[in-house]
């Protein structure tokens, strides 16, 4: 395990390497395979390095627990926007997760329906690509249009086109209240449509998600005498979908919502985990193919997919508009199925050629990706 | 600025390139009479003029790749051009390239609000977006001063920004797919009505890349349901630093408005002769503007006039009527046209961490003096996108020399204090010999290499962004 403890190391670690490498911060998203010889760990790069609550305005290093950033911030009153995930229960994984782990993999939580997944709130990034160099891109400012925008490459690159040493963000002020509606429905397509109904409103919705056997979950946050008005108002508004209930307790909706963010329902239980990007309204009808057990996030345009081991869901899928990634499988499904969706050619060229310019050597999580 | 030289070889084969477009594309879309390749002569930054060989006017993305085929065939350069209001001179030509115009281009496709997305041909422009889902109770959040005229083509290849970025981020937070040329002509689809577009992030690079990674033809667009209400507060300082204070004040509070518009004395007085807005006459003042309901308005704005009241403002006034608002806001969107009346100006957007800008602001005015030309600041201050305008007189032998040397001070400034050469309206060739201010070779390689694999001959708006010695071997191979 190659371990470096800053840049300069990294660098040094990359360009000298002659073996592929596995590439991980804290080891807790083991999606698909790569044939690597060594592994190389982000972990030791550790410390947030700049912190402007004035500014909105956090720069870690990539190595740095979540954990400790979103602790940061809540001293401040701050979060990060994108409500990242925690999957170490969903995929039987230790270890402890990194902000660099979580841009590599775009993990996006509830929130990405009103702020914009992993990639919308990162503002900067330093890396190393595949033959040693480091590289700066964006910075740490919010509107930066100055040269091509790398730091979006590279968020959700997991690892294929550089080593991320550094991060920067956008951060939001943390709402003071919050409250969770829950719409009883009979089925996926009235729980799609009561979602959509709280999403087309005024009334600023920032969670949207659908738990069999739950209901209809919408969140809202804010200041308390908003959520007051804003809690009557979508009440009103969602009646015709179904019963609604109303949870006020910050702390309540804090656990509902981060039990959809973490995937809770399929803890401990067997079976492949498939995450699957769709336009929210096909989400029922995709949900009827696949079989299995299903969470809808994002208003219906997240699919979390629990199948039987083995099961190969875009060939259950058919034809769709989106993308499904197998998150959690054995290795020999991993062997033999695709963690991410294979891509038109014109895509997968394109694709490759920027692997094949960022990490010459291919060394960089060979394979992974395609 | 410099501009290549421009291919002699294509220059003299222009009766033969012209014939060859006119054979994949209809009659009308085709322009080569010297009189008419005029009208492309320059975008918004008007210094920089040079008529193209020709223009190409598509209507189809299917003539789009026809086109860009033909072209690639030659070796002839293109330069996209949107509504031609890059005040950058993203659209600038040379004499050896075709303009490929997208103006043809603007019907909306696909409106579909329960998954809350348009999809529209690139070459609409950014306020009929809005305008077409508006009387559903929906918009467009991306709202730049030249929404008007601007189209989504250009919005794309600048990453375009305005007022409400704080709440509602730019033109890459709210692009879901797009459907692309590439300089081959071959037609990619990225990304779609889902949240996230699979594979690597190539949408997020190919917005904001000044139409150099391919052409833009259709686009499919994030859109949001109306908030109930908004409203703005003026609030008046006498200094500067007490303005700046007070918005990082704001925003520790945990408000978060949509705006927050700052606009310095030089600028302040010049937009009251002429908008009449009623703005106080003082050094700095904030327009800040909240959503919501009435309600909600009013819990926000209560909040941030206790803030304010702490930093001793000279006047604290909240929009009493939706009629105040407007007047309100065409002080502030009429600032640009204001100046114009005085002078020529040169309009810089740099952005710098929002902590730096009374400093910023203080040397900006040190320098003003030093180089004898008035400046007058208006700018986004919730994301630190600064735009000073740099004033000077075109029929004056070396003022726009002048002005350009202060206005690339400023932005190395800018770049120094932790911030970047623009926010919101792209390199072009205006801020294209600054980038090694802010990138260092190796970074300015990494995006090089990203242009070699989608335009690998280097055809596609080759002069811009980059400066010309470093793309030179790129551009001669």
């Amino acid at each position: 395990m190659l371990t470096p403890r800053d840049e300069q190391e990294l660098a040094e670690a990359i360009a000298s390497a002659r073996e592929p490498l596995r590439i991980i911060g804290g080891g807790t998203r083991p999606v698909g395979r790569t044939d690597a010889a060594a592994t190389l760990t982000t972990a030791d790069l550790e410390g947030i390095t700049l912190y402007e609550p004035g500014a909105l305005t956090v720069v870690a290093r990539a190595g740095t627990p979540l954990a400790e950033i979103e602790a940061t911030l809540a001293e401040e009153g701050q979060r990060l926007p994108f409500e990242p995930g925690d999957w170490r229960a969903l995929l039987g994984t230790e270890g402890e997760p990194t902000i660099g782990g979580a841009v590599a993999a775009n993990v996006s939580g509830p929130r990405r329906v009103q702020a914009g997944a992993c990639r919308d709130s990162l503002i900067g990034v330093r890396f190393v690509d595949g033959t040693g160099t480091v590289v700066k891109n964006g910075g740490r400012v919010m509107k930066n249009v100055t040269g091509y925008d790398l730091v979006k490459l590279m968020a959700g690159s997991w690892g294929t086109l550089g080593v991320l040493t550094e991060v920067s963000f956008k951060v939001l002020p943390a709402p003071e209240a919050s409250a969770l509606l829950t719409v009883e429905v009979d089925d996926a397509t009235a729980a799609v449509r009561a979602l959509a109904a709280a999403l087309t409103s005024p009334w600023d919705v920032t969670g949207a998600a659908y738990l069999p056997g739950t209901g209809a979950m919408v969140r809202i946050e804010g200041f308390a005498a908003s959520i007051d008005y804003r809690t009557g108002k979508l009440a009103e508004h969602l009646a015709p979908h179904g019963a609604v209930t109303v949870e006020r307790d910050h702390m309540n909706v804090a656990g509902a919502w981060r039990a959809v963010r973490d995937v809770a329902p399929f803890h401990g239980r067997a079976g492949d985990v498939w995450r699957i990007s769709v336009k929210p309204s096909d989400a029922p009808a995709i949900a009827e193919r696949l079989g299995g057990e299903q969470v809808f996030d994002w208003g219906g345009g997240l699919i979390w997919a629990l199948l039987p081991e083995g099961t190969d869901a875009r060939a259950r899928i058919g034809r769709f508009s989106g993308h499904a990634t197998l998150i959690r499988a054995s290795d020999e499904t991993k062997a033999r199925i695709a963690a991410f969706q294979p891509e038109p050619a014109p895509l997968a060229k394109i694709a490759a050629g920027l692997r094949a310019k960022f990490d010459p050597k291919g060394i960089l999580n060979p394979g992974l990706m395609g | 600025m410099q501009m290549p030289e421009p291919d002699s070889s294509i220059l003299a084969r222009k009766a033969a390139i012209v014939a060859r477009l006119r054979e994949v594309l209809p009659a009308d879309a085709v322009i080569d009479d010297p009189a008419e390749t005029r009208a492309y002569e320059c975008d918004a930054l008007t210094a920089y003029r040079c008529p193209p060989l020709a223009a190409v006017l598509p209507r189809t993305t299917e003539e789009v790749a026809a086109a860009l085929k033909v072209c690639h065939e030659e070796g002839v350069p293109v330069v996209p051009r949107g509504s031609g209001t890059s005040l950058a001179g993203g659209a600038l030509p040379t004499a050896d390239s075709i303009i490929l115009g997208v103006a043809r281009l603007n019907r909306v496709l696909e409106v579909d609000y329960d998954d809350r997305f348009i999809r529209v041909q690139s070459g609409r422009t950014n306020l009929s977006v809005t305008g077409a889902v508006e009387a559903d109770g929906f918009f467009y959040a991306p709202d730049p001063s030249s929404q008007l005229a601007c189209a989504i083509a250009g919005n794309i290849g600048m990453n375009s920004g305005g007022a409400h970025c704080l709440k509602y981020g730019v033109t890459t937070n709210n692009l879901l797919g797009v459907t692309m040329v590439q300089m081959d002509g071959t037609v990619v689809e990225i990304g779609g009505a889902h949240l996230d577009a699979g594979g690597l992030d190539l949408l997020g690079v190919i917005c904001g890349s000044e139409g150099q990674l391919g052409v833009v033809t259709e686009a499919t667009l994030r859109i949001l349901a109306k908030p109930e209400g908004a409203r703005p507060v003026l609030i008046g300082f006498n200094s500067n630093e007490v303005a700046g204070e007070c918005v990082a004040d704001i925003i520790k509070a945990g408000v978060l408005p949509v705006a927050i518009e700052f606009m310095d004395r030089p600028c302040i007085r010049a937009t009251e002769d002429f908008a009449h807005a009623g703005y106080p006459d003082c050094e700095a003042l904030l327009i800040i503007e909240v959503e919501g309901s009435p309600e909600e308005i009013d819990e926000q704005l209560g909040l941030i006039k206790q803030i304010a009241a702490k930093h001793d403002p000279v006047q604290l006034r909240e929009s009493q009527s939706e009629e105040e608002s407007k007047k309100i806001w065409l002080g502030r969107k009429s600032a640009f046209g204001a100046m114009g009346q005085i002078n020529d100006y040169l309009c810089l957007d740099g952005t710098i961490p929002v902590s730096s800008l009374p400093y910023v602001l203080r040397r900006i005015g040190e320098m003003s003096k030093e180089f004898g030309l008035d400046v007058a600041n208006v700018f986004h201050a919730g994301d630190g996108n600064m735009h000073p305008l740099i004033l000077f007189d075109a029929n004056k032998p070396g003022d726009l020399e002048k002005c350009e040397a202060f206005g690339a001070e400023v932005l190395k400034l800018c770049v120094e204090v932790g911030g970047c050469l623009t926010g919101e309206h792209g390199v072009g060739i205006e801020k294209r010999d600054l980038m090694t201010a802010q990138f260092s070779d190796a970074d300015m390689e990494a995006q090089l290499r990203v242009k070699d694999v989608f335009d690998p001959k280097w055809l596609l708006n080759p002069a811009k962004v980059f400066p010309l010695a470093v793309t030179a071997p790129r551009r001669a191979a």
